[in-house]
């Protein structure tokens, strides 16, 4: 226990008020139990704290003062507490709360003033409806939580354990053995109204402290191209226009590196090339050329479209969310799966959210903590915070979570990455928008506020040790629900016909929505009617605002009031704040004033484009040729323990993958539910067999080696996941997201032009095109002057129709006798593979399929599943065979006996060990396929042509026994092994 | 009692939605292919037209999060309906309809007080449902189990698989009388078993409930609430191992649908049968 004078001493008194507000906590009752309280008890003992006696977690909420006592135990009594499980303490306004029965700290951690709170919002509103109202003005409600913690802690210790497991100081505030909650707190009111940036007369170095001092991430050339602008305008710019310019202009919006021009160097000495624009040559130029009929929409809108079956289009969009996600986890992940639903929203006319995707990219678990940078999150508490934040985002707004996976490498430590997918599913004829001059702008949804100013210019910058303090209003909070509502309203007025085109208010909030949807017209808008949040927004925050759950629609003049009704009532706010021109001009008021007045023209095609310099030079080669490890079956166990392999039932079993009631193949497949699924199969029909495979693939490790080779296993293994579970390659389309370094950096550049050149190749010789993509650039992290920068990190997402779910197949073993066949040809190719990662190697050659070949492979596997011949099956990645055949045999409950020396493989360079390659490398593409007898000839017959042997056969004793390629046993271990091998790792 | 038919002669049902209600598809989907028809309402146009009521024979809570399940699960779509709409459901359900709540439906229907003694109070509630055992979100599919109860459209002893997908659904009582007066009503409808039907450990029993209690009914068998979905349980293939089993032609889900619009379609249980089982 502290003693008082220690604990009086540790801060230099401040005041200690309690608020003026009434104060609600309730707490568990002492005999039951409080889950939350052991979770934080749990989350202090890893960080290694003194043990604390026992914690408790109480929710506490502060009401209006002008209440009556009856009427907030009214309120504590039917609405926050529980009569079963709960106690109440309630504290008059002014008055510290009853003291606690024994001598306790107390932390109390509270929202900073603006920043969301989705719960004091919805109990405030709840309060106005029953009419449970105070004396006089509003219930102003907040909330905060409470942690009594018992035992002997330090004042240190009790402001680490706040710091780095109970709060997040960037968007709350903390109170130790202190009372004085913030109550009814605001921040600065700004002035609204126009503000001039004098800038025609600035030079070079004034040019960049105004970008600097606000936060607009400008460059150079793009300062003074804007000066250049406003010099002939002979006049200066507003603060709504720079900030206009800077969102619209962003690297996040614009992707300036993507489509900029580039000087590429090939490889030392060879001779420069000009690249005009790496979009439009690689990623859109084969979607070009495989010019697929069913692709309805690609590249011009929100999310892709493609036509799914029975007058219905699917819509599909993946986006990163990385730096809001490092500073906070939770509120960063969650907006980020909020933000991707929208986009779905708002492509064509609107679609219905049907699933969504979550890949994490973070640093190892095991990061000793003395090892975590300063200004950055231990890697634990980064992925358990994203995956709670896509949890209660995805299971909220109702839509199955239903694919993706978790990477783990020391380079994501100061940049962990975020990419968070929706697919959407939308009549055919509302594929497509339009708006017309004179259609009303209509903003629905949340209200605006001061959060999440800047996130689009945040995200095009690196992150240092500053960040979580400067940035703290990039960070936006959401509210899942405020975003149902308007999911349900839209749809309804969609099928209305109430509306001509819709966007969601994303990164630039109504600054991009408008600008974009205005582009080819122009647009008038009144900011004096945008609802806010509170009052003290300049005009320039109500315009460039990224609060979220809004939508912009253009709806016709005769169509307002009927479009308005539908959304009222289900109490969704749909505000008209203009209408589209025919101006070619973005115009701006506020109270009347004009505060930005820009031409169109100049808005989006003013950017001057910057020649930016990339060269390769492959790293030289290094043989690593075959190591053996020492004990094959201690090899096996520790890849399947591997992090990047073992078992993530822990992430998956907290997402709803079951919600809408179509799910098929699940993420989680087998006996004990407990086998990794290639990919989640979905019947999104309720009057139609067909269904939709959604798979992923990725692979950091290739990237550092070979960008190129990294590229085509991502779309490679994205596809065959997909056919894994029956999709048809024939009509897979992919999504491309990028997530690389500071792209200023030539061999950084070099790396992205080989990737996407290299994706351009895959797609074509796949026959699948990309229909969707993004790029997120400059995520490195700067602490003093050393830079850590991610690796390349492409994630590609396939959505593949399955002709009939019936036919759908799931990677768990199904019969003893059965036989195993390997499909794919097996190469020296240890580079970045799980066992050399395991053996603490770096080098070798990095796996790259064969495209001449693999369409076949896949096409030929697809049409044997089509055929009904393969009971299970299941791709080769990270962990070759090996882990492959004992994800099958625990999953199945059976064993396995397979024999490497029957494996079809290519030639082995001198001196190689056939043993690791055989049963390690991760050659692709490969598949390990469980036929029955009765199906074997018809298999053999549909996969002629393409290299596969029988290697094995299911057993029904739980051994999995491998020989190796001269015959001897080389792996023998029990089926129950594999599976705690398998699920022994980190539990969240 | 007669039960209220909808035109040509089937079941009218409505299924009531708000904000953050998400299992509202599948419901409908479900209660259709059950024979019914349905109406999907907001609670709003209800709450303006509780008359509505009166022409369905069945209103079913669909899951979901209410309102975000800020404060608690059901908390404050419980509070909604208790302060706009209760004296018409209290007499939808002494009139002879059905009440179906699933998950989130169960749990508003616990913070109405449905399953509770007639007449007491909201502070007096006896049972609850709050935060799982694991103190996490589990969506997993799990066996239950019906047990003998006033409900009359579950038959004892059979089993069901269902997934559940919940963060506050372990079920707890005040005292052990409320669990014995639970019992001696016949409310305790269904429970979590092992998939032999043999007694239920995590995670068979997702979230450590008292008895491993799923579902209740009321003491008239025409209200239920359970925590797991069967709706998501209607087609041959939502099965988690429908790869490993034998074809067939539909979800165990489905079955349960159906007979609750049967025995609504029939009209209530006999008195005689009701009152003997208190």
């Amino acid at each position: 226990m502290v003693p008082p004078a220690a604990a009086a001493a540790r801060s230099p008194s401040p005041p200690r008020s309690s608020p003026a507000a009434w104060r609600v906590e309730v707490f568990r009752r002492a005999d039951r139990d409080d889950p939350a309280g052991e979770h934080a008890a749990a989350a202090l003992a890893e960080l290694g704290l003194p043990p604390a006696g026992r914690v408790r977690a109480g929710r506490g909420v502060l009401l209006s003062p002008r209440y009556a006592r009856e009427a907030v135990e009214r309120i504590a009594a039917e609405l926050l507490a529980d009569p079963v499980v709960d106690e109440v303490r309630i504290a008059a306004p002014g008055t510290p709360p009853p003291a606690p029965p024994s001598a306790l700290h107390r932390i109390l951690v509270a929202a900073r003033p603006g920043v969301m709170d989705p719960v004091a919002r919805t109990v405030e509103d709840l309060l106005l409806r029953l009419g449970w109202r105070p004396a006089a003005g509003g219930p102003d409600v907040a909330t905060f939580r409470v942690l009594e913690l018992s035992g002997a802690l330090a004042a240190a210790d009790l402001e680490a354990a706040a710091a780095r497991v109970l709060a997040n100081e960037t968007i709350e505030t903390v109170r130790i053995d202190r009372e004085d909650l913030p109550y009814g707190g605001s921040f600065p009111a700004a002035p609204r109204g126009r503000v001039e940036v004098p800038l025609r007369a600035a030079g070079a170095e004034e040019l960049a402290a105004i970008s600097r001092r606000g936060q607009l991430s400008l460059s150079p050339a793009e300062m003074q191209a804007i000066q250049a602008h406003f010099r002939a305008l002979e006049r200066e710019p507003t603060a709504c226009e720079l900030e206009t310019l800077a969102q619209t202009w962003s690297e996040h919006c614009k992707h300036k590196t993507f489509t900029g021009p580039i000087d590429y160097v090939p490889g030392p000495g060879e001779p420069v090339e000009r690249v005009d624009n790496l979009l439009r040559s690689t990623i859109m130029r084969a979607t070009r050329e495989l010019a697929r009929p069913w692709c309805v929409s690609v590249f011009a809108d929100n999310a892709g479209i493609v036509e799914f079956d029975r007058g219905w289009d699917l819509a599909v969009k993946v986006e990163t969310h990385n730096h809001p996600s490092a500073i906070d986890p939770y509120g960063g992940a969650g907006t980020g799966i909020g933000g991707v639903i929208r986009d779905v929203l708002g492509g064509g006319l609107g679609a219905r959210p049907i699933a969504n995707t979550d890949c994490f990219f973070v640093g190892p678990l095991d990061l000793p903590r003395d090892a975590v940078p300063r200004g950055t999150m231990h890697p634990r508490r980064i992925l358990r915070g994203v995956v709670a934040g896509v949890r209660d985002y995805g299971n909220r707004m109702g839509i199955p979570t239903v694919s993706g996976g978790v990477w783990f490498d020391p380079r994501y430590v100061g940049n962990p990455l975020v990419f968070a997918g929706t697919v959407g599913i939308l009549p055919h004829a509302a594929a497509r928008k339009e708006v017309r001059p004179g259609d009303v702008i209509v903003a629905v949804g949340g209200r605006t506020g001061r959060d999440g100013i800047h996130g689009a210019t945040f995200s095009s910058l690196e992150l240092t040790e500053e960040s979580e303090t400067i940035s703290s209003a990039a960070v936006q909070i959401g509210d899942p629900i405020t975003e149902k509502r308007v999911l349900d309203c839209l749809l309804q007025a969609r099928d209305r016909g109430l509306y001509r085109a819709v966007t969601d208010c994303g990164a630039g909030g109504f600054s991009s929505a408008v600008g974009e949807m205005g582009e080819r017209c122009g647009a008038d808008v009144e900011l004096d009617r945008v609802p806010l949040k509170y009052e003290g927004l300049a005009s320039h925050e109500i315009w460039v605002s990224e609060a979220q759950e809004r939508m912009v629609l253009a709806v016709p003049p005769e169509k307002v009031e009927e479009c308005r009704a539908v959304f009222a009532a289900e109490d969704v706010e749909a505000t008209v704040i203009g209408a589209f021109t025919d101006s070619g001009r973005l115009v701006v008021r506020d109270g009347g004033e004009v505060v930005a007045d820009l031409d169109m023209r100049f808005l989006h095609g003013g950017v001057p484009r910057v020649v930016r310099r990339a060269e390769w030079t492959p790293p030289p080669p290094v043989d690593l040729g075959a190591p053996r490890p020492a004990d094959f079956d201690a090899a096996v166990l520790a890849l399947l323990g591997a992090p990047d392999v073992a078992s993530k039932e822990w992430i998956i079993r907290q997402y709803d993958h079951e919600v809408q009631g179509t799910s098929v193949v699940k993420p989680l497949v087998g006996v004990h539910g407990d086998g990794p699924s290639d990919a989640a199969v979905l019947r999104p029909l309720p009057d139609s067999d067909r269904g939709v495979a959604i798979a992923c693939g990725a692979n950091p490790r290739y990237g550092s080696l070979d960008p190129a080779a990294m590229a085509a296993c991502a779309i490679d293994e994205a596809l065959r996941n997909a056919v894994a579970v029956g999709g048809d390659p024939d009509r897979a389309v992919l999504l491309d997201n990028f997530a690389w370094g500071n792209c200023d950096r030539p061999e950084l550049l070099g790396a992205l032009v080989r990737a996407a050149r290299a994706c351009y190749e895959a797609a074509v010789a796949y026959g699948a095109p990309f229909v969707s993509g993004k790029d997120s650039l400059n995520n490195e992290y700067r602490i003093g002057g050393e830079t850590l920068s991610i690796p390349p990190t492409l994630v590609v997402t396939c959505l593949a129709p399955v002709p009939d779910v019936r036919r759908a197949v799931t990677m768990d073993l199904k019969r003893a006798g059965n036989r195993l066949f390997l499909v794919g040809r097996t190469a020296a190719e240890l580079g970045g593979s799980q066992l050399l990662l395991h053996l603490g190697r770096e080098g070798g050659t990095v796996p790259r399929p064969d495209l001449t070949t693999a369409p076949a492979l896949l096409r030929a596997l697809a049409a044997a599943i089509g055929a009904g011949c393969v009971a299970s099956c299941h791709d080769l990645s990270e962990g070759g065979l090996a882990v492959a055949a004992a994800e099958m045999a625990l999953a199945g409950g059976l064993g396995a006996r397979i024999d490497l020396g029957a494996m079809p493989a290519d030639p082995l360079p001198a001196g190689f060990d056939p043993d690791p390659v055989l049963l390690f490398a991760e050659s692709c593409p490969r598949f390990l396929v469980e036929v029955a007898p009765p199906a074997e000839p018809a298999f053999l017959r549909l996969l002629a042509g393409v290299p596969c042997a029988r290697v094995g056969e299911v057993t029904a004793a739980p051994v999995f026994a491998i020989a190796g390629a001269g015959g001897a046993p080389l792996v023998r271990l029990a089926v129950d092994e594999l599976r705690r091998a398998f699920q022994g790792g980190f539990q969240g | 009692m007669s039960a209220r038919r909808a035109p040509r002669g089937g079941v009218r049902a409505i299924v009531l939605r708000s904000a953050g209600t998400n299992c509202d598809g599948e419901t409908v989907l479900a209660l259709r292919a059950a024979g019914a028809e349905v109406d999907l309402v907001h609670l709003n146009a209800l709450a303006r037209d509780p008359a509505r009521l009166a022409a369905a024979a069945i209103l079913a809570l669909p899951g979901g999060f209410s309102y975000g399940d800020y404060v608690a699960a059901g908390r404050v779509f419980g509070l909604e309906i208790r302060h706009r709409l209760l004296d018409p459901l209290h007499r939808f359900v002494a009139d002879g309809g059905f009440v179906l709540g699933v998950c989130n439906g169960f749990q508003i229907l616990v913070e109405l007080g449905m399953f509770e003694v007639p007449g007491a109070s909201a502070a007096a509630r006896g049972i609850a449902l709050t935060d799982n055992e694991s103190n996490r979100f589990e969506c997993r599919w799990v066996t239950l189990r019906a047990e003998a109860c006033a409900c009359p459209w579950l038959v004892a002893g059979e089993l069901m698989p269902v997934p559940v997908a919940h963060a506050e659904g372990r079920f707890v009582v005040r005292d052990a009388e409320t669990l014995a007066r639970l019992r001696a009503n016949g409310q305790i409808a269904l429970t979590y078993v092992a998939p032999d039907g043999g007694p239920a450990a995590y995670p068979d029993l997702p979230n450590g409930s008292t008895a491993a209690i799923a579902g209740l009914c009321d003491p008239s068998g025409r209200v239920l609430g359970l925590m797991p979905h069967p709706e998501r349980n209607l087609m041959p293939w939502n099965h988690p191992q429908w790869t490993r089993r034998p074809p067939r032609a539909e979800g165990e889900g489905l079955s349960f649908y159906r007979r609750l619009v049967e025995c609504a379609a029939r009209g209530a249980p006999s008195a005689a049968r009701t009152s003997s089982r208190r």
